[in-house]
């Protein structure tokens, strides 16, 4: 079983660092497990709807939900199955959630990576990218409202995404109320099919932060040491009262857009590239060289890693499916306001 | 007396005063105290909590939703009805689906200065109720008395799931009571506004005024017209409606939004399945015409609805 590690500033010394790495790692490592399974559930024809997963993405994704702790608000994407583990959420969430029991949070009624326990501070993203920041500025500003100090909030999205307007309007707001709110930007070089080129036009994302009057940040995401050191930083300076954090992390989707897409349209340069290297194997690499760890070790966690998913997937496939008979057909939380005709 | 926009007013800094969770984010809302002034003094009455926002609707959408999520209860003004369409998508695609989807309730309101003025033109004009009706998960209310604006409103901060408040800015000014109410007749409930035998007018907002004017046109020729005043869009009281059709035996629907689809619609489809054996003639509706709204008065008093156009469409009606 992999222990949550409360890693609240920014790791402070060498041995600290080391074990926020680790730490990371593991969230990582689970990810990676659990999305591979679920990938082949689903060429299997046993997962209903899309299947996304953040394969080059796990060092960013775990290096914010590691930065963040209980207490904080944290509305990930679709990417960020890593973030999600660290930052608390059950694998069972995730394993109910894709195979569609009646005991997940979703209930059904919605699927894959739209999930979420808004009241323990995990909000269940919509489709629309960019719909979060504001949200979770919204979240803040009503711990504010309520004198609650010392919470940080934080959300992902591509680069796509900052092409939106949701994107400007949530950042520019969080901005202008100076909330403690953390950004992060993984540029996977596409969004869907589209190619950075047809995305934007500036020579690097972080630079728009100064237009919001706002700290930017930069990594390369596929080196965990960096984004651990850089996400840390990051949430601390948001936690210490220094306004929103815009952190672009540079990378590659290693996989499709969903399982769907064979991502035929990727440049194979990128992917030769420094951003088309896999993080979970860079990672691994140094912490072999630096002595973090041992081969036995990373062995032992795979293996755990792999026997958590194989037994929440069998969990899971028992599980109860949804009843059309037994769901309530209702939208409303106020049931004496529901629409008479409409319900019939 | 007390005007429709007085008792918005009013209905707010009781909500401010009863509930620490109440709060208030909009453009221009807070020193200036609103375009038009529906929170004048609340922000020196209540400080920190009548906050003014950048020109972003997504964005004060997207934060009332966060801050509902976080136990809040946040009212928020959209400037216009029609600058709701920037916020749209966090109205219908996250507001309204977030309950359904994490048991986590919305309790958001969303005012919605609605309607024509003399001069508004295409975009400080339109009624938007129907499209957010349209969507599960919100409620939409459609106050046509200085009473109803306070206690709807007031209710409408009760309520745990998100709230389409459209206020009408015509009946701002024109529309005074003497008081405001000490009591309130809940949501979901539709009232006579006027009885009458002869046939029925089932409308809302500005138009339930229309109507009556209309009604009382049409008593110097001898006829009862029954008014019914909706109240709330959604929920539709349908059962108020099919009584007052079953005394009168013909119904005119009339609304100030436009022709396809939409609340007339909608009345004329629940009284032609639910009621069609009580209709003596067939049912008629009244909408405003398909085009954007015009600026100019002399255009604008043509397009939507009114008194007169109403009674043209009664006679047609009676006659049939």
């Amino acid at each position: 079983m992999v222990h949550t590690k409360e890693v609240s500033a920014p790791p402070a010394t060498p041995s600290a660092l080391q074990d926020a790495c680790l730490t990371a790692f593991r969230w990582m490592l689970l990810a990676r497990t659990a999305e591979e399974k679920i990938a082949n559930l689903y060429r299997g024809g046993k997962i209903i709807g899309g299947v996304f997963l953040g394969k080059g993405q796990e060092a960013v994704s775990a290096a914010l939900g590691i930065a963040l702790r209980e207490g904080d608000i944290f509305a990930p994407l679709i990417r960020d199955q890593a973030g999600r583990f660290a930052f608390g959420e059950a694998l069972l969430d995730f394993t109910r959630t894709y195979i569609g029991s009646r005991l997940g949070p979703m209930r059904g009624r919605d699927g894959n990576i739209h999930r979420g326990r808004p009241r323990a501070g995990q909000l269940a993203m919509i489709s629309h990218l960019g719909a979060m920041i504001p949200t979770v500025a919204g979240a803040l500003m009503a711990r504010r409202f309520q004198g609650l100090t010392g919470a940080v909030g934080a959300t992902c999205i591509g680069e796509g995404g900052t092409s939106t307007g949701a994107f400007h309007e949530g950042l520019n707001l969080a901005a202008v109320e100076k909330l403690p709110l953390v950004v992060v930007v993984a540029n996977n070089q596409y969004a869907y099919s589209t190619p950075n080129d047809r995305q934007f036009a500036c020579e690097r994302l972080e630079d728009k932060a100064a237009g919001y009057g706002i700290d930017g940040h930069s990594v390369e995401g596929t080196d965990l040491v960096a984004c651990v050191t850089v996400l840390g930083q990051a949430v601390a300076r948001a936690r210490a009262g220094h306004g929103p954090q815009l952190v672009v992390a540079s990378l590659l989707r290693l996989v499709g857009h969903g399982e769907h897409d064979d991502a035929s349209y990727v440049d194979p340069r990128l992917r030769q590239g420094p951003v088309g290297r896999d993080c979970l194997k860079l990672a691994e690499q140094h912490f072999l060289r630096a002595g973090w760890c041992d081969a036995e070790t990373l062995r032992q966690w795979q293996g755990d890693a792999h026997e958590q998913v194989e037994a929440a997937v069998t969990t899971t496939m028992r599980e109860p499916l949804p009843d059309p008979n037994q769901e309530d057909w209702c939208a409303l939380s106020s049931r004496h306001l529901i629409d008479g005709f409409a319900a019939e | 007396m007390i005007t429709y926009l007085e008792a918005i007013r009013e209905a707010q800094a009781k909500a401010l005063a009863d509930d620490p969770r109440v709060y208030i984010h909009g453009q221009d809302v807070g020193n200036f105290g609103g375009a038009f002034k529906a929170t004048k003094g609340l922000a020196k009455e209540f400080p920190g909590r009548v906050l003014d926002a950048p020109i972003s609707e997504d964005a004060i959408i997207g934060a009332a939703i966060g801050a509902a999520i976080e136990g809040l209860r946040p009212i928020v003004e959209m400037q216009f009805a029609d600058f709701s369409t920037v916020g749209f998508n966090q109205i219908v695609n996250h507001a309204a689906t977030l309950h359904w989807r994490t048991n986590v309730p919305c309790p958001i309101v969303i005012r919605l200065p609605s309607g024509g003025t003399a001069g508004g033109g295409p975009f400080h004009s339109q009624s938007m109720e129907a499209i957010y009706a349209h969507y599960p998960g919100l409620i939409v209310m459609t106050p046509a008395t200085v009473e109803d604006a306070y206690s709807m409103l007031l209710e409408a901060v009760s309520i745990d799931d998100p709230v389409v408040f459209c206020e009408h800015k015509y009946l701002y000014y024109h529309l005074k009571a003497a008081a405001l109410p000490t009591e309130a007749v809940p949501t979901g409930k539709a009232r006579i506004a006027r009885m009458g035998r002869d046939a029925t007018i089932v409308t809302y907002s500005a138009m339930v005024h229309e109507a009556l004017a209309c009604a009382e046109e049409l008593a110097t020729e001898g006829w009862e017209i029954e008014v019914i005043d909706l109240r709330s869009i959604k929920p539709l009281d349908t059962d108020t409606v099919l009584a007052s059709v079953a005394r009168t035996g013909r119904l005119l629907a009339v609304g100030e939004a436009w022709p396809w689809g939409g609340v007339t619609a909608e009345i004329v489809a629940r009284v032609a399945t639910d009621g069609f054996g009580l209709l003596d003639a067939p049912p008629k509706r009244l909408n405003a015409k398909d085009t954007p709204v015009p600026y100019h008065p002399n255009l604008w008093g043509t397009h939507r609805p009114t008194a007169r156009t109403i009674a043209v469409a009664m006679r047609d009606l009676l006659r049939s």
